[in-house]
């Protein structure tokens, strides 16, 4: 019943913001969908407390702790979009940007894009989780492209090409999964086949060669869409070319919507093949993308494709956590997740706001905004920290959590390579945020910040302090769902 | 039919989907990208409903006709209609010229053979010794995104790959469950139509389909 309505109610919510014509009421209407998705999934996440997994259709869709943890982040930064997504939309119609029905398309494909990485979390079956992956990739395409510039469109060209590519490349992955649990004796056959449950079951006895080459295609394949090196160059070009609110939600939780899918795949594997293989495809891929990040970042001249280049750095981060696989690091990797979406989120919406008063992206052309502008340079300000894994937040709290458990598990090594190339991208940032913050202010005073936008991101910036400070709404719920996929 | 022909019919079809694959490395005409493209299509239906004959499977039988409307018949089709604004398009510049092509094109089947090799002994039969031409298919697919910078090659390459992958996916596991098939298969349609959507307003705004000219993104 609980994995429905969280399927049902945004998807409810976009047919509605399809048939009535755009106005205020129907972006708070989306906003409230979205609110009630996060009051489900914590439900949800007492309900599976402990418990054996709900499920529901038929046993096509599957809810355990980890699915619960990721529809309460799911449905956190849909709620901060959502709200965003009015004053963006607002301003857009009022600039003479877009019109109504251009804007109540943009509610649809949103929603639309939510309820795929709700499905994608909730679905019982590895081959359902491939296409809810990919479907979002489509609903997608579109919201990348809504504002209708150049660069716009050659963005959505070049994510909707890439991405498509490496799912192919996960679904073959899939295929060779499949290939090795029908031919495992006595295993599920027909449609269970692909189960997570069945899966998991027989993972001891799945042929190590076939799933060796399928976890190298999944890696490869699911972390395209996590944007990890080698296949991130998409990233930084969609996430910069998008409207700030759907920047917002990709960055979010799109990105780790993917990785989801690597923890559970890791997890089968890890039972074929023991930790090693696949925490050297991990490990592999993590440090790629920190260095990416780390060498772009330097060079960085515009903010949102900065904040763009630390999403590759903190998928990075995570996909190291994931490769020592205890269950702290991946009860840190999912603090983490929630933390980089919640900071990521406030940053990739501030910065919207940021474009739509200064009218541009440029770091150089945009100086002093704290002096200018203080409540939204005060945001910008506390979500870099935030980011930045500076205390009292909570991604400070999880990095360290992440290298304790690389150095648990002889992993010492990446753990200094990662922090090295961490203090590059400290500086970097430091360097683009002292003079986008700082520095001597022109004569022109500007209006305040409005708020609609500053009470959402202050929120989510407390938020993300009070779970760096004390885990305890949490701490049962990250080991219950770190445990599912933890050996 | 007897056991002796399905093999050949199976050996005949999947040779084709990647003989087609090959084929467009060679063509440049962007039209001929296309027809090549369904052909490959409907060889792949073929297969699969060769497959369906022989193990009774009525739902790989429907799964066999999905392919061939999606991938034989519409996707085509929506192709066509991108090459049909801009006619006597050719691919003109690719980044690999065609002779040297074709060599890589060659050395892609011996790594697909290689890699694929083991994976197919581990559980030998007639049909899942065949899996390394689906992995070539998917090689020369990627081949076909790198080097080549029209719209449309772009998206004959993907399709490429997916072609490739859904060719691997018959020829080991007689097909994926169906539900999951048909999911894939509705997916990469509405990716074909995303698509040709962005191309065609690609046109409408560039005037070109032609990504060496699209230089707004950068670092």
């Amino acid at each position: 019943m609980l994995c429905y309505a969280i399927l049902v109610i945004p998807l409810v919510a976009g047919a509605l913001a399809g048939v009535v014509p755009w106005r205020r009421a129907v972006g708070w209407m989306t906003a409230l969908a979205n609110a009630g998705v996060l009051c489900l999934g914590v439900a949800l996440a007492i309900e599976t407390d402990h418990r054996p997994p709900l499920g529901a259709l038929d046993g096509a869709l599957r809810a355990d702790a980890l699915s619960a943890f990721m529809v309460i982040v799911i449905g956190t930064i849909a709620l901060l979009a959502a709200v965003q997504a009015i004053r963006y939309l607002d301003a857009e119609i009022a600039g003479g940007r877009s019109s109504t029905r251009h804007a109540s398309l943009y509610c649809v494909l949103v929603q639309v894009f939510v309820t795929c990485m709700l499905a994608a979390v909730l679905s019982a079956n590895l081959g359902g989780l491939w296409a809810a992956v990919e479907a979002t990739t489509i609903a997608t395409t579109f919201l990348v492209g809504h504002r209708r510039t150049d660069g716009a469109l050659e963005a959505s060209w070049k994510y909707v090409l890439i991405c498509s590519v490496g799912i192919a490349l996960a679904f073959l992955g899939t295929v060779f999964v499949y290939f090795a649990a029908l031919h495992v004796p006595g295993h599920a056959t027909g449609a269970s086949v692909l189960d997570w449950t069945s899966l998991m079951a027989a993972s001891h006895h799945l042929n190590p060669t076939v799933m060796r080459l399928a976890m190298a295609l999944l890696v490869l394949g699911y972390g395209t869409k996590v944007g990890l090196a080698p296949m991130h160059s998409w990233l930084p070009d969609a996430h910069s070319q998008a409207p700030a609110p759907v920047s917002a939600l990709m960055s979010g939780v799109l990105l780790t919507v993917a990785f989801y899918a690597l923890l559970r795949f890791k997890a089968i594997a890890d039972g074929a093949l023991g930790p090693d293989y696949v925490r050297t495809l991990l490990v592999i891929v993590g440090l790629a993308s920190l260095l990416v990040a780390a060498s772009l970042l330097l060079t960085q001249r515009d903010y949102k494709r900065m904040l763009a280049y630390h999403s590759i750095e903190h998928m990075g981060l995570i996909a190291l956590g994931a490769a020592a696989g205890t269950t702290l690091a991946i009860a840190a990797v999912l603090l983490h997740i929630l933390g980089h979406g919640l900071a990521k989120a406030v940053l990739f919406l501030a910065s919207g706001e940021i474009l739509l008063v200064e009218g541009t992206s440029e770091i150089e052309k945009v100086p002093a905004l704290l002096s200018r502008r203080p409540v939204l340079g005060g945001i910008f300000g506390f979500g870099l920290v935030a980011l930045l894994g500076l205390p009292p937040f909570s991604l400070f709290v999880s990095e360290l959590n992440m290298f304790r458990a690389e150095l648990d598990v002889g992993l010492g090594w990446v753990a200094g390579v990662s922090l090295l190339l961490m203090a590059v991208i400290f500086a970097a940032v430091m360097t683009h945020g002292r003079h986008l913050l700082l520095g001597a202010a022109g004569a022109d005073k500007s209006a305040a910040t409005p708020r609609i936008v500053a009470i959402p991101l202050v929120g989510g910036l407390v938020a993300c302090a009070v779970f760096g400070l004390s885990a305890w709404p949490l701490q049962s719920l990250l080991y219950a769902a770190a445990h599912v996929v933890a050996r | 039919m007897s056991a002796g022909t399905e093999l050949d019919l199976v050996e005949l079809t999947a040779g084709v989907v990647l003989a087609c694959a090959v084929v467009t490395l060679w063509r440049r005409d962007l039209r001929a990208l296309v027809a090549v493209l369904a052909l490959q299509g409907v060889a792949l239906a073929a297969l699969a409903a060769v497959l369906a004959l022989h193990t009774g499977d009525v739902g790989l039988g429907v799964v066999a006709g999905v392919v061939l409307l999606a991938k034989g018949l519409v996707i085509p089709n929506l192709l066509a209609r991108v090459v049909r604004r801009d006619p006597g398009s050719r691919e003109t510049t690719p980044l690999v010229n065609v002779p040297a092509s074709l060599v890589a094109a060659a050395g892609l089947v011996i790594v697909a053979y290689l890699s694929a090799g083991r994976l197919t002994s581990l559980f030998p039969s007639p049909v899942t010794r065949l899996a390394p031409l689906g992995l070539a298919t998917v090689l020369v697919g990627f081949f076909v995104l790198v080097t080549r910078r029209k719209a449309v090659s772009q998206i004959v390459g993907l399709l490429l790959v997916d072609n490739g992958v859904a060719l691997v996916a018959f020829l080991l596991t007689a097909g994926v469950p169906l539900l999951v098939e048909l999911g894939a298969s509705f997916d990469v349609l509405l990716v074909v139509v995303v698509l040709q959507v962005l191309a065609t307003s690609m046109r409408a705004r560039f005037g070109h389909v032609d990504l060496d000219q699209l230089r707004e993104l950068h670092d």
